[in-house]
């Protein structure tokens, strides 16, 4: 399962939410504002250095360069929009809204 | 023209370019600068991010408002403030935060300034209005 986030996780808790029920393997992919919850020393890190143990993290990069985020929590992978594309063909998806 | 002397509060809350409020708030700051009014700016919880330094929309397709934020101060929009609280929990830096202007005799950059909770609130407090985004 491939699930994607695009909420802030300061905003609200989609991402609190998808955490606590992907399986371990599931692919987690940030993107829009999502990408914030891959940003390394801020009060919401903990969730993604969590996560990465349990799942691969994908962020979305033409979104991470649009905020300006260069200092990601170390094993969150960088994706292209085709690194996006492959992963929703290989994966059902689920949309955390 | 409007009443004069109101001070009116622009309250932004919301992060850049996952919607439009940021843009749209910015739009507003630039049409009540023109009204004879005493405004204020405040960026708060998600709406610091907007500050965040290097910023590059080119990979979305859209052109960003970075260079608007910048152009604040000639637009004499000069009273801007951001929340210490909300640039620390999300690890940014005072003194990284992009720059509104520059000062016209010595040209040194100006920065939107860095105030404590119980400070916003007060000035909250002598409102007569106060617009959210």
């Amino acid at each position: 399962m491939l699930h994607t986030v695009n909420k802030s996780p300061f905003q609200n808790s989609s991402l609190e939410n998808c955490l606590r029920v992907a399986q371990p393997g599931d692919v987690i992919l940030l993107l829009e504002d999502g990408v914030y919850a891959a940003s390394a020393g801020t009060a919401k890190s903990s969730l993604i250095e969590q996560a990465v143990k349990r799942h691969t993290v994908y962020a979305i990069d033409a979104d991470l360069k649009a905020r300006g985020l260069a200092n990601l929590v170390k094993e969150v992978r960088v994706a292209s929009y085709g690194d996006f594309v492959d992963l929703v063909e290989q994966h059902p998806v689920h949309a955390w809204l | 023209m409007a009443a004069t002397g109101k001070k009116v509060m622009v309250t932004v809350r919301k992060a850049p370019h996952g919607s439009i409020y940021v843009q749209e708030s910015i739009e507003v700051m630039f049409i009540f600068a023109t009204y004879d009014m005493e405004l204020s700016v405040v960026f708060l919880d998600d709406g610091v991010l907007a500050l965040h330094p290097g910023q590059d929309t080119k990979g979305l397709g859209i052109k960003g408002f970075m260079a608007s934020l910048g152009a604040l101060v000639d637009w004499e929009v000069t009273k801007v403030y951001v929340d210490r609280q909300s640039l620390k929990d999300r690890n940014i830096s005072e003194d990284a935060i992009i720059t509104i202007g520059r000062d016209e005799e010595t040209d040194a950059p100006i920065r939107p300034r860095v105030l404590d909770s119980a400070e916003i609130a007060a000035m909250m407090a002598a409102q007569h209005s106060i617009v959210s985004f």
